[in-house]
């Protein structure tokens, strides 16, 4: 008996997928690849593990490590409030998010450095009390912040809204206060769906290029991104160098891709079970 | 009878040929960043000109963007007719891995191809408030210097092979001090933007720096642009010579029939009014009556070539811009 399937014209669609992702993920992908492969090991390590290469991974990763816990939390206030509150605004607010998904990264980054130089509106008074954002570590967090946000409350959102308000009154029926609430039965069910909201965010931030450089300084050893090191790899008519450097990128991308998919169907079991 | 159907052969091809080929009433000039002001006002002169002696319209269409990026998109396939870059190399490596400029490009015409020249400059807050005058103020504890990143920009290219020119004759070829002070050029940049237009805009409108070194020429536009009350131009007792190198682009001209409108548009940056143009925009051209004109303008400096001070362009290319290159050592000692 042949086997039924509810979706009409699933093998049409199906191939119809496995051909765009060849065409348009794995091809570009694969000829990533191959210029790298135009080195020898030895070569390829040399270019990955120069002291400057090192040191952009260690500047992109922190920063991006710092941005994605700040959208984290923020992110998950901003999607709470979106949901579970009503107040005027609220549909304007909720089509803002998505501005850092529509802005051209590069507007994004030369508006930022704007702002935070130290002549710049927020810029002016943070240089009073002796901080410097615009061309230090810290304008590239709040580049990264920037263009990740939308990431972390649009994958939150939806879960929050099938979540029934009930389970949070069940809840305090059974005597749970607010932090016991939150921390047993709220975040339990969000966890999954918080998990992909911040490796994407973070994945995001590993690969931003046009924001950052503008409020960067790139400085090699201290301000310098691994996008921008591949760049100018480009620049030097060097492309297996770059394609080194982006098979870096885009290997460390790729792992935290499938570590939180494989965690995300962990916890799923996890959860069927308890 | 043979022989005639050859010759009818012949002058069939002869006849083809230039109808195939018909001239287009469009070229491309693909240039450098901070050249578009410059070759608009030069396009408008020269698509005058060309009506005035042929009667046909042209358009003279422009691309800029930093001169590598522009190099490797010629490389890439976009058809330009002509390109006026700021560094020799990029039209080297047009000749060099396409094929696509003819190998003599550089006696094609005169001064090594290069209509008109200029050096890296300063350009400092008004009053000049940190007093730098020579390229060993750069180095001071107190001052911070903007200019792009050497490896994306040609522009910045220069500055750094400058400053390294003043510092071998300063000690006398000594490596070691040579590399000290280069390192503490590099430590006193907070920015490193892409191209020149970026560091324009980190020292003029975010205030950042005390100095911002580039050609004379932008110096000069800058200063007209964003005011004169704020800014001064100070010229360095020496500097490097930039040649602001220009080539048909062989391969495509041919192609596309071009190659009439391209030279003479080439050609037309040597003419009297192209150089009376070129020098407005502040460049230093080589036609003596536009030199005599311009003579106020134009504070004397001691020019070194890169074939005196390096031994030509390919070696300082290798030697110190490539992958592990010099600068990229510098850059990681810092």
């Amino acid at each position: 008996m042949p086997q039924r399937r509810v979706l009409p014209g699933l093998p049409l669609s199906l191939g119809v997928t496995l051909i765009y992702v060849a065409l348009i993920i794995a091809l570009p992908v694969a000829a990533v690849l191959l210029k790298a492969m135009s080195l020898s090991f030895a070569e390829f390590w040399n270019i990955v593990t120069s002291p400057r290469a090192l040191a952009t991974y260690r500047v992109t990763g922190l920063s991006a490590l710092a941005a994605t816990l700040f959208n984290a939390i923020f992110g998950f206030a901003f999607a709470w409030v979106l949901v579970r509150y009503d107040f005027p605004g609220k549909r304007l607010l909720d089509t803002l998010v998505d501005v850092p998904f529509a802005l051209p990264t590069a507007v994004a980054g030369v508006t930022l450095t704007a702002l935070f130089a130290k002549n710049g509106w927020f810029g002016a008074p943070l240089a009073q009390i002796g901080i410097e954002v615009a061309y230090t570590p810290l304008g590239i967090i709040i580049a990264m912040i920037f263009t990740s946000l939308p990431f972390i409350v649009r994958t939150v959102q939806p879960v929050l809204e099938e979540l029934d308000p009930e389970f949070e009154d069940a809840a305090s029926c059974l005597g749970a206060g607010d932090l016991d609430t939150m921390r047993r039965v709220i975040l339990p069910l969000l966890m999954p769906a918080l998990l992909a909201g911040i490796s994407f965010a973070f994945v995001r931030c590993l690969g931003e290029f046009g924001a950052i450089i503008f409020i960067a300084g790139n400085q090699p050893m201290s301000t310098e991104i691994t996008s921008l090191l591949a760049f100018i790899r480009i620049e030097e008519f060097d492309y297996p160098g770059a394609a080194a450097i982006a098979t870096v990128m885009l290997l460390a991308s790729l792992t935290i891709l499938i570590l939180t998919s494989l965690a995300q169907s962990w916890y799923g079991r996890h959860l069927t079970r308890s | 009878m043979k022989k005639l159907i050859v010759a009818a052969a012949l002058a069939a091809l002869a006849f083809a040929a230039p109808a195939k080929a018909e001239e287009p009433n469009a070229i491309l000039n693909v240039s450098y960043d901070i050249a578009r002001e410059l070759y608009a006002e030069i396009n408008k002169a020269f698509i005058a000109k060309y009506k005035a002696e042929t009667g046909k319209d042209l358009e003279v269409k422009q691309s800029h963007a930093g001169s590598s990026k522009q190099a490797r998109a010629i490389l890439e396939g976009l058809e330009a007719d002509v390109v006026t870059f700021n560094q020799v190399t990029d039209v080297q490596i047009l000749s060099d891995k396409g094929g696509l400029v003819a190998a003599d490009w550089q006696t094609r015409l005169p001064n090594n191809a290069s209509p008109y020249y200029s050096f890296p400059s300063f350009l400092v807050r008004e009053g000049n408030p940190k007093g730098i005058k020579d390229w060993g103020d750069l180095v001071r504890e107190d001052v911070k210097v903007i200019f792009p990143n050497p490896k994306t920009s040609g522009n910045a290219r220069y500055t750094y092979l400058a400053a390294w020119a003043y510092a071998k004759e300063a000690f006398q070829g000594d490596e070691t001090k040579i590399h000290d002070f280069i390192k503490k050029l590099f430590a006193n940049v907070p920015v490193f933007d892409t191209g020149g237009r970026g560091a324009t805009t980190t020292f003029v409108e975010r205030e950042t720096g005390d100095v911002l070194i580039t050609f004379e020429a932008e110096t000069r536009a800058i200063a007209k642009e964003f005011g004169e009350d704020k800014f001064d131009l100070v010229t360095p007792p020496a500097s490097l010579l930039a040649e602001f190198p220009v080539a048909v682009v062989d391969k495509v001209v041919d192609k596309r029939g071009s190659r009439a409108i391209a030279e003479s548009y080439l050609k037309f940056l040597y003419s009297p009014e192209g150089q009376e143009i070129v020098a407005q925009f502040g460049n230093r051209v080589h036609e003596p009556n536009v030199v005599e004109r311009h003579k106020a303008d134009f504070p004397e400096v001691k020019l070194v070539t890169v074939e005196d001070v390096f031994g030509g362009w390919p070696k300082v290319t290798k030697e110190h811009f490539g992958s592990d290159g010099i600068l990229d050592q510098l850059f990681v000692a810092r």
